[in-house]
């Protein structure tokens, strides 16, 4: 360790001459300095000098003005890209920001709504649980019901897709409940965030009655896509565009820059239903992937679950070697559900023998749900069905257009 | 002109781009393409980010004063890092070590552990509005006494193909970047700095070549003036002249300012709308624009179109600032009446404004918001003339003039890039990295190891091909052939408009390492397959697509099929006359007769012997 505070006056030795420079951290050993031209530079610790410790940077924030004529929106946060700094203490990108200062970052968006923000998290999204999605659930809800017009809730891109389906389970809503995030970090001049967040805003001021995910729908910054909350899939490790609607087309668009919504016909509108909330989720639940060769002890290892979705080959299969354990697993009361890690088109179990054997031993056909939806899902539905004959029903009807009666073509 | 009175100071940034096999921070290959190669478009809009003190760049501000959109052409030379859409990769371990060659050559110490820094740059240039640059190493020398205050290794932008359309096959080849104390007092020693710069970095045999590869920014000031960085000059017979060019436009705008202090000059600071005046204007410019702005420089009547550069007035300088609102440029009464502007819409102007004849009023047109942003600009250049000379970045023009680009950028546009990690450079790494020979003492070796001759050594020291020629010597090759060939031989062929990249490149299309052909047909040479007057051919079938065996064995085949000592005995014995006239003297014209019907695939020396040979019996046996 230097023993050196960040913001600390230096002067470090590099070359034979002295060089001053900002302390910054430590890093593999070396002092980190920031020189006066910018660069920052690695020296050993042993190398440099205080010259003085300066007071604290204050750094000044404007105030952010709201227009009183505009509808109130409200913004939660729970971290992630879209709201991120650098920390000085690993130098890397961390989620720091809370929903004020997000306003400051999204000039624009206090043109659109009055906003509302609420901090409920700082985290990356990776560490979400369901536990963090009821409480999102009860602040969304509590946010609507105190008048927000629309909600928006800022969140990292690696898990949006569960917690949106989560929402769109939970919540009842009669307003634009809009998951928001971005996938190139908000530090840079290119980032996502600026044009997903005004899109978002401009979704939830709009005509929208049901969960969403609004993102970029190409790699330009051209138009957002609006997803369904319980159809979207992260498909892409860092593209803008990795949010794809699957099965089913987008529920709408937002052209930028004129922040232009137009939504499809399929799109629940906004009143359609009065707020709800039903936020009791059974946590015990699992999702495996089947795989060629995989050994029946891994499927043995889930008895403890009271719910398993599978992601099978193509159809919906698994292989023979595997039934005697997952009958074993139903026999115990747990609820299996198939679905397909093709991700695109229906579960049939009903063409091949494997297939007709899953059946017989009563696992649930997963219809076109996904896989990650279908497990959201099925916490929700185990939480609040505590028969196991209804709850199965329950798996195989749409609730909140996870799962469609005909798959169409084209997509 | 004497500059030391006049306090010059001058240093130099180079850029250069390095040769190597991938770019700095992906795997795609450092390959230029046509233009009209790109598979894809996409579009964004950049936006200044505060750096990690909270503080805006003020060069960055200034370009956001025009919200654009740009748009990306993509290669399938390029990839997802250069759109922008992926993390980079880790540091280019071939770039770096270049660079620290490089450095090591310059005398410097290295950075014990080198970090990737972000440079703002949201001219639309790089996709993620940043640039990524490292400092490698600091404390060089120099000839002349100067120092070389720091090396960094930096990827290259975009190319812009125009306006705010971007290239993206240039984006992300490793540049190194050599920043030189201001140590230079005359345009001259500006200049040679410059070359002999140039002349260390080819001489690691790692640097591209050609036009463009490398580009000098200068930094110029001088007593009462400021510094300005002048970027982008790629020819070094030019940078003399930029620096004189500077010393004069510092001079001027210096003068400038004494004369409008004399006259008590000020800038007033309210624009006025003067938008009804040109309602029915013969100037399509303000015909079109909804809004017409003036303002009016009181006391600066004259200056304003007073020259300051070649081709360049104080009015050229107000005019740069304010095209950055998006506005086409400014007019000014100084050249007015004009462009389709006539004498009473000026009167009109003058009335409306309250202007006298000792002021200058400029206009500016556009949208209301254009016009306005960039009156606020005029005043602001106009204040600055009150002042003397602005520090600027400045791009060259041709000719070596120059025009406004932006502010000077301050530290606030450089922060950390996190998504690469720092690399150590150890002690025994820097060990490792060998020092290499100056293109100067390389030119000495190959005339006194090689035997070549003063001016061929040093055209081949100084040559793109001169790793060729080592690696051609090392082979085995004579000196003179392998120089002749790879100097003379290829910069005819090149003058015939052919493409001979397929001689000297040393990967197949896959990557795989290959010997070049133009190295297998010397080979072929020196082993006697294909004669030395052959090479052109055979390296012209080589560019029209043929392997080199290929092209060496056709050569052959026209041989092969004659028996080379068959052919000298029918050429005696069909010119009997001719041959007892003139004795063993007929070897000579004969040998031109033989040599036609080879067709210039076999060496001349052996087909002379075979000649002889043949002369030698036909006269004997007479």
């Amino acid at each position: 360790m230097s023993g050196f505070l960040p913001g600390d006056l230096v002067n470090c030795t590099v070359g034979g001459t002295g060089r001053r420079g900002t302390y910054i951290t430590d890093r593999d050993g070396m002092a980190v300095l920031k020189m006066d031209s910018g660069y920052n530079i690695g020296v050993f610790p042993g190398d440099c000098t205080l010259i003085e410790r300066p007071s604290p940077l204050r750094v000044e924030r404007a105030e952010v003005e709201q227009d009183p004529s505009l509808p109130l929106i409200s913004i939660v946060s729970t971290g992630g890209t879209i709201a991120s700094r650098i920390d000085y203490r690993t130098g890397a990108v961390t989620s720091q920001f809370d929903a004020a200062d997000i306003l400051r970052a999204i000039p624009g968006l206090s043109a659109i709504a009055r906003c509302r923000t609420r901090k409920l998290y700082t985290i990356l999204s990776e560490n979400m649980t369901p536990s963090i999605w009821q409480e999102l659930a009860r602040a969304v809800y509590e946010e609507i019901q105190d008048g927000a017009r629309g909600v928006i809730v800022t969140h990292g891109t690696d898990t949006m897709a569960y917690s949106a389906a989560a929402l769109s389970f939970m919540l009842d809503t009669p307003v634009p409940v809009v998951f928001v995030g971005s996938q190139r970090s908000a530090d840079r001049p290119s980032s996502d965030n600026v044009m997903n967040a005004l899109c978002s805003a401009s979704t939830a001021v709009g005509d929208l009655g049901e969960v969403a995910v609004v993102m970029h729908e190409t790699t330009s910054d051209d138009r957002c896509a609006i997803h369904r909350g319980t159809r979207v899939r992260k498909m892409h490790t860092s593209r803008r565009d990795a949010f794809q609607s699957i099965g089913t087309p987008p529920l709408g668009f937002v052209d930028y820059p004129s922040l232009e919504v137009k939504l499809s016909p399929g799109a629940v509108r906004r009143g359609a239903c009065e707020p709800a909330l039903h936020d009791r989720l059974e946590p015990s639940c699992g999702l495996i992937s089947f795989f060629p060769g995989m050994s029946p002890d891994l499927i043995s290892s889930c008895a403890d679950v009271k719910g398993l979705v599978i992601a099978g080959s193509g159809l919906g299969h698994v292989s023979t070697s595997l039934i005697p354990a997952i009958r074993e697993l139903i026999d115990q009361g747990t609820l299996v559900v198939m679905t397909s890690q093709c991700l695109h088109g229906r579960v049939c179990d009903r063409v091949y023998d494997t297939g007709r054997d899953l059946i017989r031993i009563g696992v649930v056909e997963g219809e076109d749900m996904l896989p990650e939806t279908a497990l959201v899902k099925m916490m929700w539905v185990l939480g609040n069905e505590p028969d196991a004959e209804r709850a199965r029903c329950m798996m195989q009807e749409n609730q909140k257009g996870e799962y469609t009666r005909r798959s169409l073509h084209g997509l | 002109m004497d500059y030391n009175a006049l306090g010059l100071v001058a240093g130099i940034e180079i850029h250069q781009q390095l040769n190597t096999r991938e770019k700095l921070f992906c795997r795609c290959p450092t390959l230029l393409r046509p233009f009209e190669e790109h598979d894809g478009e996409f579009s964004r809009y950049l936006r200044a980010t505060e750096s990690e003190l909270g503080e805006i760049d003020r060069a960055a501000r200034e370009e956001m004063k025009n919200f654009r959109r740009f748009l990306y052409y993509t290669y399938d030379s390029t990839c997802l890092v250069e759109n922008d859409e992926e993390p980079p990769a880790p540091l280019n371990p071939e770039a770096l070590a270049t660079c620290l060659q490089i450095a090591k050559m310059f005398g410097m110490a290295p950075i014990p552990q080198v970090h990737t820094m972000r440079k703002l740059v949201i001219d639309g240039s790089n996709t993620s509005g940043f640039q990524r640059t490292a400092l490698v190493a600091v404390n060089g020398t120099l000839p002349n006494g100067g120092t070389i205050e720091t090396i960094c290794i930096e990827e290259e932008a975009a190319q812009r193909v125009k306006d705010e359309v971007f290239s993206l096959d240039r984006l992300g080849i490793p540049l190194v970047e050599i920043t030189t104390s201001p140590c230079m007092h005359t345009p001259e020693e500006v200049q040679e700095i410059a070359e002999y710069l140039g002349m260390v970095l080819r001489s690691t045999g790692k640097v591209k070549r050609g036009l463009g590869t490398i580009r000098q920014d200068i930094n110029i000031s001088i007593s009462g003036g400021a510094r300005v960085e002048i970027k982008g000059v790629q020819e070094l017979d030019l940078i003399a002249e930029v620096v004189r060019r500077e010393v004069e436009r510092q001079e001027r705008l210096l003068s400038i300012r004494d004369r409008l202090k004399e006259r008590g000059a000020s800038v007033s600071g309210t624009p006025v709308d003067v938008t009804e005046i040109f309602s029915h204007t013969g100037s399509g410019i303000l015909k079109k624009a909804s809004r017409i702005m003036a303002v009016t420089l009181a006391g600066f009547a004259g200056l304003v179109g007073d020259e300051i550069q070649p081709a360049r007035r104080l009015g050229s300088e107000l005019s740069d600032y304010a095209k950055k609102c998006g506005v086409g440029g400014i007019f000014h009464t100084d050249e007015l009446p004009a462009y389709g502007v006539n004498a009473e819409e000026v009167t009109a102007l003058r009335d409306m404004v309250g202007a006298g004849e000792s002021d200058c009023i400029v206009i500016v047109a556009g949208t209301p918001r254009q016009a306005g942003c960039a009156c606020q600009q005029v005043i602001r250049r106009a204040e600055l003339a009150l002042l003397g000379v602005p520090e600027e970045t400045r791009k060259m023009l041709e000719g070596g003039s120059t025009s406004y680009m932006r502010p000077l950028p301050g530290a606030a546009r450089m922060y950390p890039e996190t998504d690469v990690l720092p690399v150590t450079i150890s002690p025994e790494y820097w060990e490792d990295i060998p020092r290499v020979e100056l293109l100067q003492a390389k030119a000495e070796r190959y005339m006194t190891a090689h035997g070549l001759d003063a001016a061929v050594a040093k055209q081949v020291a100084y040559s793109e091909h001169l790793p060729l020629y080592e690696r051609s010597v090392g082979l085995g090759i004579p000196a003179t052939l392998s120089a002749r060939t790879l100097i003379a031989t290829l910069k005819e062929l090149s003058r015939d408009g052919l493409d001979i990249r397929p001689l000297v490149a040393d990967c197949d299309a896959a990557g795989n390492a290959v010997m070049p052909a133009v190295l297998q047909v010397l080979k072929g040479v020196v082993e006697e397959r294909v004669g030395k007057e052959a090479i052109p051919d055979v390296l012209r079938r080589i560019v029209q697509g043929e392997s080199a065996e290929t092209a060496m064995q056709a050569v052959e085949a026209t041989v092969a099929g004659t028996d080379l000592d068959a052919l000298a005995r029918r050429i005696v014995s069909e010119r009997m006359t001719f041959v007892s006239e003139k004795g063993m003297g007929a070897l000579g014209p004969l040998m031109g007769v033989m040599m036609k019907e080879v067709g210039g695939a076999v060496d001349g020396k052996k087909v002379s012997q075979v000649l002889k040979a043949a002369l030698d019996q036909a006269l004997s046996g007479r």
